[in-house]
């Protein structure tokens, strides 16, 4: 129950942290820090507008959406506090909950019948399915290096000691912080800024989402965000620490991860949309790194 | 004397009755004949997966020597979920085939070839005497064909069916050679004489057998590069004959190869890689060419090829489970596979009863014509996509339960083992995941442009819901769906006895403990999921009840006369992809270019074609053409030759044992030299 209070108060402070770091570099002083939670907060309270094309599968869609990161946040543990749900392969359960919060926002946005939602839709679609590959590279190399299949078992032993293994963890971070980008749309695939619908990806699927459903599908990216800085946060965390260390570190990896992107978002344009696909092929070879450095720690190759 | 009442007495009595009576009562006659061999079957079934096995051997002459007929707990599996989708297509049949009344004949030969299938099958999982087998296994694909062929006046219809025919037999041949070379060796047609070989043979000729029976079994299985006719006979047949030949036909190949692995009972590891490798092939082949299909069948059965794969990945992982002695692997591995020949039985045959729904409702089948019929069809609409989620492997639903438990096997398996293995198992991992990517991709583009947003073509016929006889059979697939994603743990009870047969008891107790305390916290978790969107759908519903909604058209991002010719197609939905893998299919684009101050209308067409049929297929039949080409002149057509060419075939009849003698007997005047 820790790591879902812990992830849902980052979400809050994560992507005002991400503006806030984008403004300062670019010289601005930029909206507070809670102005993205206001909003939300704001658009909760309006009412909607649906559109006559649209029907069931668009209303419900926001709320699966929402509830599969939910879910997919109820796996992930805290140092050695497991999740509220944990299993063996209990991972795939997380992916594949992901996935299905996926498939419902695809054919929410192909519900209005929008040649700009569609555009977004198969976009999405496509992106979200190359980049799970890395993140199943990811799970099963530390599968391997530990002899555990769930989450809260994995981190429970993963442990870097030896210099393979710090290498192991950094490139992990890395994996972590490109699935992220990708599957929130951030930089260098997507940018939430442009104001050019052709070239949108995340912002175009939403277009004719309001009020509350859109209030739902914007606190869904903070939630998102947040999971997967606590994936990486849980790297750190292993056992023997006690909670009035591991606390402030998850807090600190979090503010790292938002100021990273941040960072990221201020000096990186975005990418031609062909050539996306090679970017998040790329983020697979980088986890296919991560296994060969698995096999060669455990000696399997020499 | 119950196998006789099963296999012969029902359908015989039944076809009788169907042949007398009058049109509308054609169908329920048919039904009723399933029904009681259903039931009768399926109690065997239900004892057999309890341990009580049912046995019976009768003698059948000379030639078949004793003809052994026998239910295990393998069997029983495939005939309790074969019963299951057979029932269901033919009251959904019932309802379909309405719409062809007057064609007194031809429904006759309809749903006697539907009895006569049914009883071929089950006679496909009883008999163990490899010469009635395959008796009975070609009675399965003439039926089969008949079943296909219903709208023959159909010219494609009729070169679909000839096509499935044709490989029908190729499949034989293979069976047969594998059959024969046992039994010219053991001197008789029992299935336990494989056992008998593979035991004392080397392993090259046992392996060697199980390529041969692979390939035959294969062909029937739809596993890549023996999968061309499927893509074509699916679209041809009516829908509950899709739904039935991709649920539950092409499943018989699938028993074929375990009955073979169990037969022969040695050489597990190889066999497994052997079995593993193609079916990751397949899986990730067939649903590659299912995206950028545009009929609706077609689509479906590429899928079935994709599902092969994963159910061919199960039963692979599992022999390697057996051959390196994992016994979690191994029950995981067959356990997933066996659970997911059901599931896929279930939700394609759910997803065929709905392309049948939307065929009667407008009449074409190409997707890109589609569009906004949930409106006009919300039951349909709903029930397909229930199917659209289990088939990607989404939770809740039954897809997952089974996908879930072959990864469960590969990642508790990824650290025993040398590099080789480690690499194989996350190479089939990455394809696993893969292949669900890209079969969400697909289905988001199957429903969403069938039935969301506003129709694309101007429909001919007005488009309306389909009747409860239509609906109600496809409810009772949606509810054992639901059962399986909800109550995983019951089903995988089931398979104990099954996946025992080929682990041995001691071996399945431990593996099972660990599932079955992992799938109780699937189960959980599913359920947990399932109240968490139920409570936020509520409190969604609670908070706006006070705000204002409006309704207005679609945001056109500023452009006020967006209409429905605006809307994303089918193909530029998965335009991306298609230029992703345009190196590896086959993807031919037709333009015109719209240029000019007053330009003419344009079109674009992509036509896929498969790579590996134009290989495989349909350049060795030129080239065969081509070589039987020049012995043409021999058809001349004048009688006079024909009646040479007879005169010498007797002579030479007659003449070849004195040709024998005369070499022999040279021989004998060499040798005496």
């Amino acid at each position: 129950m820790l790591s879902l209070i812990l992830i849902v108060v980052a979400s809050f402070f994560f992507t005002g942290i991400i503006i806030r770091t984008k403004s300062l570099l670019s010289g601005r002083m930029g909206p507070g820090i809670f102005q993205p939670m206001k909003d939300i907060w704001r658009l909760f309270r309006k009412g909607s507008v649906y559109s006559e094309t649209s029907g069931f599968v668009f209303k419900l869609a926001p709320t699966v959406y929402f509830a599969s990161v939910i879910m997919a946040i109820l796996f992930i543990p805290f140092g050695n506090q497991p999740g509220l749900f944990s299993f063996e392969g209990d991972f795939v359960f997380f992916a594949y909950v992901l996935a299905l919060g996926k498939f419902f926002s695809i054919i929410g946005a192909l519900d209005t019948g929008s040649s700009f939602e569609g555009m977004g839709a198969s976009r999405e679609a496509l992106y979200s399915l190359l980049a799970e590959p890395a993140f199943f590279l990811l799970m099963g190399s530390f599968a391997l290096l530990t002899g555990q299949t769930s989450f809260a078992d994995i981190f429970g032993t993963l442990h870097f000691t030896s210099q393979i293994s710090y290498a192991i963890g950094a490139l992990a971070s890395l994996v972590l912080l490109a699935i992220a980008l990708i599957e929130n749309s951030r930089m260098p695939v997507d940018d939430p800024k442009t104001h050019l619908e052709l070239t949108m990806v995340h912002e175009v699927m939403i277009l004719d989402n309001s009020g509350f459903d859109l209030g739902l599908i914007l606190q869904t990216t903070n939630l998102k965000f947040a999971m997967y800085g606590a994936l990486v946060a849980n790297m750190f965390l292993t056992r023997g620490y006690e909670i009035y260390y591991s606390i402030p570190i998850f807090i600190g990896v979090q503010f790292l991860f938002a100021l990273i992107i941040g960072v990221i978002e201020s000096f990186w344009a975005r990418f031609r949309m062909n050539h996306n696909p090679q970017f998040i092929l790329m983020i697979t070879s980088i986890a296919l790194f991560i296994f060969l450095g698995v096999l060669l720690m455990l000696g399997k190759i020499v | 004397m119950l196998p006789f009442v099963l296999l012969i007495f029902i359908p015989l009595v039944a076809a009788f009755a169907l042949v007398a009576s009058g049109e509308r009562v054609k169908a329920w006659i048919a039904a009723t004949g399933v029904l009681l061999s259903a039931l009768v079957s399926s109690f065997i079934a239900v004892q057999a997966l309890q341990g009580n096995g049912f046995g019976y051997t009768y003698y059948g002459g000379q030639i078949f020597g004793d003809v052994r007929i026998t239910v295990d707990a393998l069997a029983a599996w495939f005939i309790l979920l074969m019963n299951f989708t057979v029932l269901t297509a033919v009251f959904y049949g019932r309802s379909y085939m309405k719409a062809y009344h007057g064609m007194k004949a031809n429904l006759n030969l309809h749903w006697i070839s539907y009895l006569v299938n049914h009883s071929a099958m089950l006679g496909v999982y009883m008999v163990h005497n490899s010469l009635a087998f395959l008796v009975v296994w070609e009675v399965m694909a003439i039926s089969a064909f008949l079943l296909v062929i219903f709208e023959h006046w159909k010219i494609e219809t009729l070169k679909a069916g000839i096509n499935y025919l044709i490989q029908s037999h190729v499949s034989i041949v293979f069976l047969m050679i594998g059959f024969l070379w046992i039994s010219g060796i053991q001197h008789t047609y029992d299935f336990s004489a494989i056992t008998d070989y593979a035991r004392q043979a080397s392993p090259a000729a046992g392996i060697l057998l199980f390529v041969i029976f692979f390939i035959g079994f294969g062909i029937k299985a739809g596993f890549v590069p023996f999968h061309t006719w499927l893509p074509y006979a699916h679209p041809a047949a009516p829908a509950h004959i899709s739904g039935m030949m991709s649920g539950v036909i092409i499943k018989t190949g699938i028993y074929g190869i375990m009955r073979v692995i169990l037969l022969e009972n040695t050489n597990f590891m190889v066999i497994g890689t052997i079995v593993l490798v193609v079916s990751i092939f397949s899986g990730l082949y067939g649903v590659m060419l299912a995206i950028v299909q545009h009929n609706l069948k077609r689509l479906l059965a590429y899928h079935s090829i994709e599902n092969i794969g994963i159910i061919g990945m199960g039963i692979g992982l599992g022999a390697i489970g057996v051959g390196i002695g994992n016994s979690f692997l191994a029950f995981a591995g067959f356990a997933g596979g066996l659970l997911h020949v059901l599931n896929h039985s279930l939700f394609k045959s759910l997803l065929f009863y709905g392309s049948g729904n939307i065929y009667q409702a407008i009449h074409t089948l190409n997707i890109d014509g589609m569009g906004g019929l949930m409106k006009q069809m919300p039951r349909t609409a709903i029930l397909f996509l229930i199917a659209a989620l289990a088939i990607c492997g989404l939770p809740p639903f039954n897809g997952f339960v089974s996908e879930f438990l072959i990864y469960l096997g590969l990642f508790e398996a990824i650290h025993s083992g040398q590099f080789e293995f480690t690499a194989l198992i996350i190479l089939s991992a990455l394809g696993l995941v893969l292949i669900g990517g890209l079969a969400i991709l697909c289905f988001t583009k199957a429903f969403g442009i069938i039935f969301l947003g506003t129709a694309r073509h101007e429909y001919r016929h007005h488009a309306a819901e389909a009747e409860p006889g239509k609906l109600i059979p496809m409810v009772a697939v949606v509810a054992m769906i639901a059962a399986i994603g909800l109550f995983p743990q019951f089903f995988i009870e089931f398979l104990r006895s099954p996946v025992q047969q080929f682990t041995g008891e001691v071996f399945v107790n431990g593996a099972q403990l660990t599932v079955s305390s992992t799938i109780q916290n699937l189960t959980w978790a599913t359920w947990g999921f399932i109240l968490l969107v139920a409570v936020i759908w509520f409190a969604r519903k609670r908070l706006t009840a006070s705000s204002s909604t409006v309704a207005g058209p679609t945001w056109g991002c500023g452009y006020q006369t967006s209409d429905a010719r605006l809307q994303y197609t089918a193909s530029s939905f998965v335009r991306n992809y298609r230029k992703l893998v345009e190196p590896i299919l086959s993807v031919k684009k037709h333009k015109s270019v719209i240029s000019g101050i007053v330009p003419e209308k344009g079109h674009s067409s992509t036509h896929v074609y498969d790579l590996l049929e134009s290989a495989l297929i349909d350049h060795p039949i030129r080239r065969i053409k081509a070589f039987i080409g020049r012995f043409n002149f021999l058809q001349n057509g004048s009688v006079q030759f024909y009646v040479l060419y007879g005169v010498i075939f007797i002579f030479i009849i007659i003449a070849f044992p004195l040709l024998v003698d005369a070499v022999v007997f040279l021989f004998e005047l060499v040798k005496q030299l």
